[in-house]
């Protein structure tokens, strides 16, 4: 036991050590603005007062270690700054849309886990027949397809000619669980569509993989019934390869929400940075980064840990 | 060096060609059509690029195929210029990236130690934020230019062919033909180019294909959300987001540019996987 959790602590430390690597990066991206960043912001025509007033807000006459040291002490506390576009409080502006994003990115893993799952056993069990070969036919197509693409099918046929879900995820704060559910089924449905074939894939050759085994051989020549066989003796060794696809699909979701919120205009975090890109404001930019990219390590961190915990063999060392 | 006649590459090639399965000459005769387009668009399209031709939003007709788009431009003439302006660009981002990510991860696997260890190393925190999110973030930073989207993207995805190169680099390094050639004492770039290179090329081509599906997909992606090509050149991604606001009324003009997308990138995979498949010898 001591080793596991020995082997936990370092992916923990590592997974730490990236973390404020990332923290690293996405300071020094402003610090590395050709030229001054409070000018480049503001244009070739801003007054000299507008631009030592921008540097002063930005702390830009302080050294670099100083102000890296200031930013992640005030990110740590949860203060992000103010936007320069609305000279909003950032952090105010994230928090609703954070909610949103992390209600959507749910309601996706919540569709598409189960039926990958399902439908990665169901074409393991049934390999070489017709329903393996759909489900490759889909995964290509969901490599292939681009979100919008996807999106726009579905707004076709489940919008426009069904006509059950709205084309626009329109939510604010007093819009009821129900609303809330009908409104965010179709972009829900697109990200679940991106990410199901890939977790169904590696699902089924997982489960393969294993089915080939020996112990597979002996338990079905005791006689045991086929879902037996599957759900005693294959399952439990499958967990860890499937746990890790699981997470590595839901870090997938944080960056394919971006494009799938521009798409239905659903008020989250994706889009905040997409407009802001835009606009070029740039701290809020840094904070919408600094969110998805943490949350990214810390699934791939799960990840890890997750293959580390389900590995039957690393539970018990000799 | 064997030269090949030429007759000799066509009849081998064509004879490859016969015994594809059929997703692959699908593939072959899907990137074919789309190449061919992108080459002879000026002679194809009925109308310039960014000319505008008519009302906003006409309706498919014999004098506007597929209509006209958000300005009244021709969107067949569009899809058109579309096929030259976004595969050329995510071309020139794929052989960036590869030139960069490739002769790094050569230098790593021939290198090795503390050279490979530090790229390797820096690699990983590339690779540790999302790429999306990356390019997001180094496009509000550099601004959307289409300069700027080609060697963002390229920085970006030569992370991955580093990654590859130099797995497949370091095997190819301990061999003992790069041995004797050491031994030999040819320089560094001698092995790199003559030595390994020959013998991770197959691997590399397919991973070539793979990659170009991805950056083609990420700058239609940004084009899409506004930050890639920007208008007037004509790109799938922007064209999708212009006629976006038909698709409520049941039309399908925005399918096009998408369906574009999506089909030239299935042709790729189709064929990437025939030749992942015939270069690992494997027969079924």
């Amino acid at each position: 036991m001591t080793s596991i959790a020995k082997i936990i602590g370092q992916r923990v430390a590592l997974g730490a050590l990236t973390l404020w690597i990332v923290s690293l990066i996405i300071f020094a991206g402003v610090q590395l603005l050709p030229g001054d960043v409070a000018t480049e912001l503001l244009g070739q025509s801003a007054t000299p007062e507008a631009v030592a007033a921008l540097r002063k807000s930005l702390g830009l006459d302080m050294p670099v270690y100083l102000r890296y040291l200031d930013w992640l002490g005030s990110i740590l506390r949860g203060n992000f700054g103010t936007a320069l576009a609305s000279g909003r409080d950032i952090a105010e502006l994230i928090r609703p849309r954070l909610f949103n994003t992390l209600v959507l990115a749910v309601s996706a893993a919540v569709i598409s886990v189960p039926l990958a799952l399902l439908g990665g056993i169901v074409a393991a069990v049934y390999r070489n027949t017709f329903i393996d070969r759909a489900i490759n036919v889909v995964t290509l197509a969901s490599i292939s397809f681009p979100e919008f693409f996807v999106a726009y099918i579905l707004i076709l046929i489940l919008a426009v000619h069904v006509a059950v879900f709205p084309s626009l995820s329109d939510v604010d704060s007093s819009t009821s669980f129900l609303g809330r559910l009908t409104a965010i089924a179709l972009p829900a449905l697109t990200l679940a569509v991106v990410v199901l074939a890939h977790m169904m894939r590696m699902t089924r050759t997982s489960i393969v993989n294993l089915l080939g085994n020996q112990y597979i051989e002996t338990a079905r020549l005791k006689g045991l019934p086929e879902w037996r066989v599957l759900v005693r003796h294959a399952l439990p060794n499958a967990l860890a390869p499937i746990a890790t696809v699981v997470v590595l699909n839901l870090a997938y979701l944080i960056t394919g929400v971006v494009v799938v919120e521009v798409v239905f205009v659903y008020p989250g975090l994706g889009q905040l940075i997409v407009d802001s890109v835009q606009k070029r404001d740039v701290p809020v930019v840094q904070a919408c980064s600094l969110i998805f990219a943490s949350t990214y390590v810390l699934l791939n961190l799960m990840a890890d840990v997750l293959s580390i915990i389900m590995n039957p063999r690393l539970m018990h060392p000799k | 060096m064997t030269m090949l006649h030429p007759p000799r590459i066509i009849k081998t090639g064509a004879s490859k060609f016969v015994s594809a399965p059929l997703s692959a000459k699908f593939g072959i005769a899907v990137i074919t059509l789309y190449v061919l387009t992108a080459l002879l668009a000026p002679h194809l399209a009925p109308y310039g690029e960014a000319e505008i031709v008519g009302t906003q939003f006409e309706p498919w007709s014999a004098r506007f195929w597929l209509g006209t788009d958000n300005l009244g431009r021709d969107m067949f003439t569009r899809l058109v210029f579309g096929a030259r302006n976004t595969i050329g660009i995510a071309l020139m981002t794929t052989i960036f990236a590869f030139s960069i990510g490739a002769s790094a991860g050569l230098t790593a696997a021939t290198f090795g130690g503390w050279t490979d260890q530090i790229l390797s190393r820096l690699i990983d925190v590339l690779m540790s934020i999302p790429q999306l999110i990356f390019a997001l973030l180094l496009l509000s930073i550099f601004g959307t230019s289409i300069p700027t989207l080609i060697i963002v993207i390229a920085v970006l995805d030569s992370t991955s062919v580093f990654r590859l190169t130099r797995a497949v680099g370091v095997n190819a390094a301990a061999s003992d033909y790069v041995e004797v050639a050491r031994l030999r004492g040819e320089g560094p770039i001698w092995i790199m180019t003559r030595e390994i290179l020959p013998n991770i090329a197959p691997t590399l081509i397919a991973e070539f294909g793979l990659r170009f599906c991805f950056v083609f997909l990420l700058i239609s992606g940004l084009s899409f959300l506004g930050l890639g090509i920007q208008p007037p050149t004509a790109d799938w991604g922007s064209m999708v987001r212009d006629t976006a606001t038909l698709i409520v009324y049941g039309d399908v003009t925005p399918l096009l540019p998408a369906g574009a997308i999506a089909l030239l990138a299935v042709g790729i995979n189709m064929v990437v996987d025939w030749f992942l498949h015939s270069a690992s010898g494997l027969k079924d």
